[in-house]
């Protein structure tokens, strides 16, 4: 089976070791974690985990496995770049003179589709969201300019089905 | 047993008095029905202590000679009575001596609770004195932990602890207790727990996959059961028995699955896996219909996996969706309690026989007996085998007693020709091969199974790993029977190098000290036999004396257990000799 990305949506109450846990199970199997995110969910209390990993699926299948074993995981799941809508996000910092000298610049910010968030003085800062491909491309334009920090985000990414979290919360309930 | 239990809750929610943490602890353990605890002091952990000594009369706490074997002890107390087992200790290093007990009870999903005290809430993360990072440490050997810094929490937690390891697939779980939360203190109640939100412990059969189960199971020429510890933890033997009878099918079992059927049964026909039963792995790849049974395809049962029983469908009941295809994969999976789907196919099974294939098991048994088992049962050279002591303890015991076995050749021996007439008799370390499990888990066994025989057999090298129990033995007068097979050497490595790295005997052989002479310095009766003729009158005598007994049998230095599998190989490719 062929190394492929695939990302992983993990469900989970809110609690202190749980990030350990499941990033032992990676670390148990020698799994590289491309990208991790973690923020609330569409669900009061509830919070989510986006992972990245490029691997096959029999792997993933059996990783999502060992993550849904764990007390405080409610539901894992996988899907393929083809399943879902992800995004990433990136900050650039850049000299505040380059922004006036540089015309180039101003054709990157805008050919980019990014935001300049603040300028100061002394630097800028630019952000863009999008697929990683873009803000490589992106990276690579500014790069010769001279960047003075770049930052990216993990992966966040929504699927196209429905992940049904509600309806399962109330089946562990009356269970 | 109900309203004892119902009783001391309600005597244990003081409702309106304030305790302190390490009392509602002590009320806790009350609350769930425990009454015998192991473990070891220190500081980070006096304040629970000083409880247990104010509670003495209603919690034994056995103090072991190391945290290491609390754990085992907890272990084999879990084991002989499906009870959640305790053990306790302090912050630092006694935390730490924990670990090898918990990745035990891991793998071979043992219900145990270790309570670890730990630095005040306001010192962790600064390096205080036996500051450790126990949960870090413990999360991939734990089903569950959580470190306790407010005394409040301390009910919940604990009801939340004993539901987590007893539940579903059972394992260890670890409450670490910060010092603060031990002397703080708070209104107590106690709430058993019977459910967590987002862990689902049994998943619910599926009757369509039991149908279709039940279909094939009924179709086949040469079906094979193969069970294993979940029958023991679902407490299914009953219905397996029942299974077993109705469909007429050979079943054999996995090191932890033995003693959930009866040796003799005229079904059973004997350990799959390494240093299994010959037929039992030969046949694995014969078989038309593979039932595997609460087990997980560990690999020292399949062997190579690309030549696992690929001609055969394979139908896996088991508790741990984790489980299902995880080394093998299955035509069905019958995802529930082994006790619940069990008894849901067996309405659905064909009263069967299949004597033909049956007999095959009998044929390939004859093609043992004749290359090993008589050997090893009737020997004739002068040096003693291990297989002959376990066939005298068989005697001695008509079969009744718990044996907990070490790591290595002699634990082989002993899970091959042991006889079982009951469930939960035989304690092993399984999945993690621990060394030195045997002493304390011995112990752990007696106490919780006082009215039966409890034999620990080990080598003489895992014997030095926890020799040190010895003491606790004695103490607590636990009138365990130890039987050290002595060959001078750690066994089992020893083989491995004569048969794969050409005899080089790298740091296998072993210069002992006189046994003998260390367990009577505990005042442990102590006896030593070096000839056959010796042998039955003093595995009689250990097992007369209903005091702890140890008996050093000097056998064989050199023998290797056969068949066996090797490394790598195929279940059809097991070697006689
Ligand atoms: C803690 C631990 N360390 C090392 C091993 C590797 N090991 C497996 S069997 C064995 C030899 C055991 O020798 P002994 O206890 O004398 O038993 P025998 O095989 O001779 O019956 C060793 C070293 C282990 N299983 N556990």
């Amino acid at each position: 089976m062929d190394n492929k990305w695939f990302t992983i949506s993990v469900y989970s109450e809110n609690h202190v070791g749980l990030l350990n846990r499941i990033s032992g199970i990676f670390l148990k199997r020698h799994i590289n974690i491309e990208s991790l995110n973690v923020s609330k969910s569409e669900i009061d209390g509830v919070s989510k985990f986006t992972i990245v990993v490029f691997t096959t699926e029999n792997w993933t299948q059996k990783i999502v496995a060992q993550i849904e074993k764990q007390i405080e995981v409610i539901k894992a799941f996988y899907h393929t770049d083809e399943e879902t809508i992800f995004q990433e996000s990136a900050l650039f910092k850049i000299a505040s003179n380059l922004l006036f000298d540089e015309r180039q610049i101003q054709n990157i910010i805008k050919e980019s589709n990014s935001q300049i968030v603040t300028v100061s003085r002394e630097f800028f800062v630019l952000a863009k969201t999008g697929r990683r491909g873009e803000i490589d491309e992106m990276y690579q334009d500014l790069k010769p300019f001279g960047i003075m920090q770049f930052v990216r985000s993990g992966r966040i990414a929504v699927t196209k089905a429905e992940m049904q979290i509600t309806a399962l919360l109330k089946e562990f309930q009356t269970n | 047993m109900e309203t004892v239990k119902a009783k001391r809750t309600a005597a244990s929610n003081k409702v309106g008095i304030k305790i302190s943490g390490a009392e509602a602890l002590i009320h806790c353990l009350l609350a769930e029905g425990v009454d015998l605890i192991y473990g070891y002091p220190g500081g980070a952990i006096m304040p629970v202590y000083d409880e247990l000594y104010k509670f003495q009369d209603k919690l034994t706490h056995v103090l072991t000679r190391h945290e290491q074997a609390a754990t085992h002890a907890a272990q084999g107390f879990a084991r002989v009575t499906g009870k959640v087992g305790v053990a306790m200790a302090t912050s630092g290093p006694g935390a730490t001596n924990l670990v090898t007990g918990l990745a035990d009870a891991q793998i071979d999903s043992t219900p145990i609770i270790c309570i670890t005290g730990q630095v005040p809430r306001h010192l962790l993360g600064s390096d205080a004195f036996q500051e450790t990072d126990i949960i870090g440490i413990s999360t991939p050997v734990t089903k569950w932990n959580y470190q306790i810094t407010k005394a409040s929490e301390i009910p919940e937690i604990m009801a939340r602890a004993f539901y987590i390891a007893r539940s579903g697939r059972p394992g260890p779980v670890l409450i670490d207790i910060t010092k603060n939360a031990q002397f703080d203190e708070f209104e107590f109640t106690y709430e058993p727990c019977n459910g967590v939100r987002s862990y689902k412990p049994v998943p619910k059969p599926d009757p369509a996959a039991i149908e279709t189960a039940a279909s094939l199971i009924n179709s086949a020429k040469r079906p094979y059961i193969v069970f294993g510890q979940g029958i023991i933890l679902g407490e299914a033997e009953a219905e397996l028995k029942a299974f077993v009878e109705k469909s007429g099918i050979p079943a054999a079992w996995t090191i932890l699955g033995l003693s959930a059927l009866e040796t003799d049964h005229p079904l059973n026909v004997g350990m799959v896996g390494m240093h299994g039963n010959y037929g039992p792995n030969v046949l694995t790849n014969e078989c038309d219909v593979l039932i595997a049974i609460g087990m997980r395809f560990d690999d020292r049962v399949t062997g190579n996996l690309a030549t696992y029983a690929k001609q055969a469908k394979i139908v896996h009941f088991e508790i741990d969706p984790a489980e299902v295809n995880k080394n093998v994969k299955v035509d069905i999976a019958v995802l529930g309690d082994a006790k619940e789907t069990l008894s849901q196919i067996l309405p659905l099974i064909d009263k069967n026989s299949h004597e033909e294939w049956l007999s095959e098991f009998h044929k390939k048994y004859e093609e043992e007996y004749q290359a090993v088992i008589d050997g090893d049962l009737n020997p004739t050279k002068p040096g003693l085998t291990m297989g002959e002591v376990i066939e005298e303890i068989n005697l001695a015991s008509k079969n009744e007693a718990v044996i907990v076995t070490d790591v290595g050749q002699h634990q082989m021996i002993a899970c091959r020709y042991a006889k079982f007439n009951q469930t939960k008799s035989n304690i092993t370390s399984g999945g993690l091969g621990t060394m030195g499990f045997a002493l304390p888990a011995a112990i752990g066994a007696k106490m919780g199974a006082q009215e039966r025989e409890v034999v620990a057999i080990i080598g003489d090298g895992g014997y030095q790993m926890n020799i040190q129990e010895l003491a606790t033995i004695f103490q607590n007068k636990t009138a365990v029977k130890i039987v050290v097979l002595n060959n001078d050497h750690l066994g089992m490595v020893r083989q491995w190098q004569e048969l794969f790295f050409e005899s080089r005997y790298a740091s296998t052989v072993m210069t002992n000290p006189d046994f003998v002479k260390i367990a009577e310095g505990y005042y442990i009766k102590a006896q030593r036999v070096e000839a056959r003729e010796d042998l039955r009158s003093a595995v009689e005598e250990m097992m007369a004396s209903d005091e702890p007994y140890f008996l050093e049998v000097r056998v064989e230095k050199e023998d290797n257990v056969f068949p066996m599998i090797p490394s790598g190989a195929s279940v059809s490719d097991i070697r006689l000799k």
